[in-house]
């Protein structure tokens, strides 16, 4: 009982081996199977969590709107999620005549799974992790490339020139802001000395983001890029193209669409803790019981996600060759600069004392910050002299 | 039978008949897609291996780059983006026989080497093959001289690319 509170999968595990195994089932047969059985209750959970955040998601956006949300179903509304899944359940299922139905119909459900797959490598706790992967946050890119795929398949799939647009656009988010992502990781990477989630998250002695408040910055706005969230949104921009790379979708097939944006969110936010806020540590608290480990990474997650519908509820949209010059002219030098600083700063001062080690590294960041935002004021204050002047003189020889 | 070879044989034929599709279907687009599940059957395959970051390089790279430019390559360049085309030209046959000799010479090289009927050893503990792999890129004895020459190669690349797409005022 007391291994059961210290590691309660592999008890869970165990018990389920010696149970198929008693039954006459071949070890390795077993095995498979209780694998087989841990990621259906991991999907299981994830898509309950999933329904909770559309719920969490229409409170706070209505929160940020001045207004109530759902508020008539069960207490604070808590039924209207499962009111909403079942209006898109009975819904009409379209296939556009002209669409292809293979690409059209596997769309949806890629988009969905290039989310499930990010729980794989989750730790939620030490011992509560499905696997743990030495190649963690290269893993994270890689479940993205098959979202960028999956936005494309919706895109040419539905026959549709505003979803082809929208896709376009998504794509060229995606595919930008991935570099600027990469490079922030790698921050973590270097400060952990290894890409597995557990073994960076052992290391936030001093949370990385104390670090490297500025990898953390980058992070953040390239994640809400990926997650194609406003003001990264003119891939869906409904007020230009309707709504993007989803518009032909209806009912379930929409639904995977929207669910599938609200758990990336959430799945981000908790990356965002992971790599830079200490994932399930607080305070040698997840040292007692993986059990208070879990929740701890799970609030935290909550915070990041709440963090990001706050910049999406407050932020305009951004024009595209605004958000393409801002990523190629500003993040990506900032990040590729910020990673050359960090490994020197952090070699040169390692074996220092941790009060200097900390002080050098904050400082770097932000004398880094400060130069690249001073560098593109006055790169921005030369361009609209440009534009200015001849405006100026109109009025004058008229 | 072991499971790990029945795994690899469906995962095998998935990745030939997919690559088959490839050269097979008459839509450009259907063609790029078939090409990304061929590119993610052989990670498949390198997972199988143990080579977990090969495995992972591969979906970023060939499955998030380079099968997205190809598909957008066919999105810019074609005036109409169902267009299908004849399934081969006229050097099909020398396609084919090319194809079909490096898969003898593969084959035979596979069939008459010594490895072929060995079982291969368990990795020892704690075998970490990305910081052999990190160590081995930077190492003087190892493979420095090229990982620099490719990186140098690639840094040309882009400066060229970014001369040709240079809007002179």
């Amino acid at each position: 009982m007391t291994q059961f509170l210290t590691d309660p999968l592999k008890v869970l595990a165990d018990w389920l081996q010696g149970l198929f195994t008693g039954w006459g089932m071949a070890p390795d047969a077993a095995h498979v199977l209780i694998a087989f059985l841990g990621v259906f209750l991991l999907i299981a959970l994830v898509m309950l969590l999933d329904i909770f955040l559309v719920w969490v998601e229409r409170k706070t956006v209505a929160r940020f709107q001045d207004r109530i949300g759902p508020n008539r179903l069960g207490p604070y509304g808590l039924i209207q999620p499962f009111a909403d899944i079942i209006k898109l359940l009975i819904k009409e299922d379209i296939t556009p005549r002209a669409a292809d139905w293979v690409v059209y119909n596997l769309a949806p459900i890629l988009s969905m799974a290039a989310v499930l797959i990010l729980w794989a490598i989750i730790p939620l706790a030490p011992v509560i992790l499905n696997v743990d992967l030495n190649v963690g946050a290269l893993y994270l890119i890689a479940a993205g490339a098959i979202g960028t795929l999956a936005v494309i398949m919706a895109g040419w799939g539905s026959h549709n020139k505003y979803a082809l647009i929208g896709a376009f656009r998504q794509i060229a988010v995606l595919v930008s802001f991935e570099i600027p992502m990469v490079t922030t990781l790698l921050i973590p990477t270097l400060l952990a000395g290894t890409m597995g989630l557990n073994g960076i998250i052992e290391a936030q002695d001093i949370w990385f983001v104390l670090l490297s408040p500025l990898g953390a910055a980058i992070f953040l706005i390239a994640a809400i890029a990926e997650l194609g969230r406003a003001p990264f949104d003119m891939g869906e921009a409904e007020s230009e193209i309707v709504a993007g790379f989803n518009i032909e979708y209806s009912g379930m097939k929409f639904g995977m669409f929207y669910a599938g944006e609200l758990l990336h969110a959430f799945t981000f936010g908790g990356f965002w803790m992971i790599m830079f806020f200490g994932g399930y540590r607080f305070f040698g608290l997840e040292k007692v019981s993986p059990f208070l480990a879990a929740p701890i990474l799970l609030a935290k997650a909550m915070l990041g996600y709440w963090i990001i519908m706050w910049v999406k509820y407050t932020m305009m949209r951004i024009r595209i060759d605004h958000m393409l010059a801002f990523n190629w002219k500003f993040l990506t030098p900032v990040a590729l600069l910020l990673l050359m600083v960090t490994a020197l700063v952090h070699s040169m001062f390692k074996d220092a004392s941790t009060l200097l080690y900390v002080l050098t590294m904050f400082g770097s960041n932000v004398a880094v910050g400060l130069g690249a935002l001073e560098t593109a004021r006055q790169h921005s204050r030369r361009q609209r002299s440009k534009v200015e002047k001849p405006v100026r003189s109109a009025p004058a020889s008229a | 039978m072991s499971l790990q070879q029945i795994i690899f044989l469906v995962v095998a034929a998935a990745t030939v008949g997919s690559a088959i599709m490839v050269v097979a279907s008459r839509h450009l687009i259907h063609a790029a897609l078939w090409l990304v599940a061929t590119l993610f059957s052989v990670a498949v395959i390198y997972t199988l291996l143990n080579a977990g970051f090969l495995a992972v390089v591969q979906v970023v790279i060939y499955i998030g780059a380079i099968a997205i430019l190809f598909i957008f390559a066919v999105m810019l360049t074609r005036r109409d983006m169902r267009d299908t085309g004849p399934q081969h030209n006229r050097n099909w046959w020398l396609g084919a026989l090319i194809g079909l000799v490096t898969f003898a010479g593969l084959f035979s090289v596979l069939f008459f080497s010594s490895a072929f009927n060995k079982t291969p050893a368990p990795l020892p503990a704690g075998y970490d093959a990305v910081s052999l792999l990190g160590d081995a890129l930077v190492s003087p004895n190892a493979y420095v001289l090229p990982f620099e020459v490719a990186s140098v190669l690639l840094l040309a690349a882009l400066v060229g690319a970014v001369y040709v797409a240079f809007n002179r005022k």
